[in-house]
């Protein structure tokens, strides 16, 4: 009776424990959240794309890089309108972001940059795209991620269609 | 009695005066208009096909020309998107909408690569592609167009000038589109100058 006893608690305590533990590593949030990653198709012989993303920091981190099967080279660019041209360079010291701020990497601004593709990313494509950061601290902090490949001809916003009724975009 | 009369020519008067106003007041075009413009007469650039093309092989359309190139992951997509999205606007008037994409990075930018990347768009769209470097040089002066070769850490980006010419069906360049406007105002800019008599 005893023994029956004992061993239902324990089994009591066992599921107390699993379930705090599960919890805990739950409540234990990564430093980033990564959302709606995608990569612009390309066509055979063009030889670069773009990545785009929203980060979310949990606490404050400098995206520096990156790394994909897909491309050689990852390097993280921005767009600048100058007047009426257009300047892309590569950020030489990374995209800091602030603890609880998003940054949208997205046409007009930031994007991920994938250089050197030896083939084409196609639509329907996952691409596993691993993120690197700097914590304040000086760590690294690696984000893996997959990106959906969409099509290079549509806009890179999903917009409302129907034509008439909404504003300029870029 | 006089002074009725002269009451009624006052008002005939006003009457006529907004009559006339209203007339003459056309909304102003979105893009900024730059006819008369003294550049941008014309170009001679072969297609992806090799065939040359010129301004006149379009007479009868809206051409917007646009200078990129294809290892631009954003403002050209983002251009040539909204002239997608322009056509689709225009409904059956989009077939008088012709769509001209010159590469200003012909050392990258193959016939065959700007052919499969322009389908990706719109099969109707023209690629041109200046045959050497002198040549680039020419129409990019011609068209008062800036462009440049910037390295970028592994390799090299092009700043250019991302505005887009439209020229109205009788070839006359008629408007300077900025890339930030968007694809309604553009398609109503198209509009209009398809309407314009011939």
């Amino acid at each position: 009776m005893t023994r029956f006893v004992v061993r239902r608690n324990l089994l009591a305590w066992l599921v107390v424990g699993a379930v705090a533990g599960v919890t805990a590593t739950a409540h234990a949030q990564a430093p980033v959240t990564i959302t709606d990653p995608w990569v612009r198709a390309t066509v055979p012989g063009q030889k670069a794309t773009g990545a785009f993303l929203q980060i979310t920091a949990h606490e404050a981190v400098t995206l520096v890089g990156g790394k994909t099967p897909v491309a050689p080279v990852v390097e993280i660019h921005e767009m600048k309108m100058v007047g009426d041209r257009m300047q892309m360079r590569a950020l030489p010291n990374g995209l800091a972001i602030g603890a609880g701020q998003t940054v949208a990497l997205e046409p007009g601004g930031y994007h991920v940059m994938l250089i050197d593709l030896p083939k084409a990313v196609e639509v329907g494509q996952k691409v596993p795209l691993t993120l690197t950061f700097t914590t304040a601290n000086g760590e690294r902090l690696d984000v893996d991620i997959e990106a959906e490949v969409r099509p290079l001809g549509r806009m890179g916003r999903p917009m409302s269609h129907g034509g008439l009724g909404h504003g300029s975009q870029r | 009695m006089g002074r009725f009369f002269v009451t009624c020519r006052r008002i005939v008067w006003v009457v006529c005066a907004v009559v006339l106003t209203a007339c003459s007041d056309r909304p102003a075009f979105h893009a900024q208009e730059i006819t008369g413009a003294e550049f941008g007469r014309d170009f001679a650039l072969p297609d992806t096909e090799g065939k040359v093309r010129r301004l006149a092989d379009f007479r009868g359309e809206v051409v917007a020309l646009y200078f990129g190139f294809i290892q631009c992951p954003d403002v050209c997509p983002t251009a040539l998107a909204r002239a997608v999205e322009v056509k689709r606007l225009l409904g059956a008037q989009g077939e008088r909408f012709r769509v001209v994409f010159v590469t200003v990075d012909p050392e990258r930018d193959t016939p065959e690569v700007v052919r499969a990347y322009l389908n990706a768009f719109d099969p109707a769209f023209v690629g041109l592609i200046p045959p050497d470097a002198a040549t680039l040089e020419a129409t990019a002066k011609a068209f008062r167009v800036f462009y440049r070769k910037v390295p970028t850490g592994a390799s090299y980006t092009m700043d250019h000038t991302a505005t887009t010419f439209v020229y109205d069906p009788k070839g006359k360049l008629r408007l300077a589109v900025p890339h930030a406007m968007g694809a309604k105002e553009f398609a109503e800019d198209v509009a209009r100058l398809l309407a314009e008599a011939p």
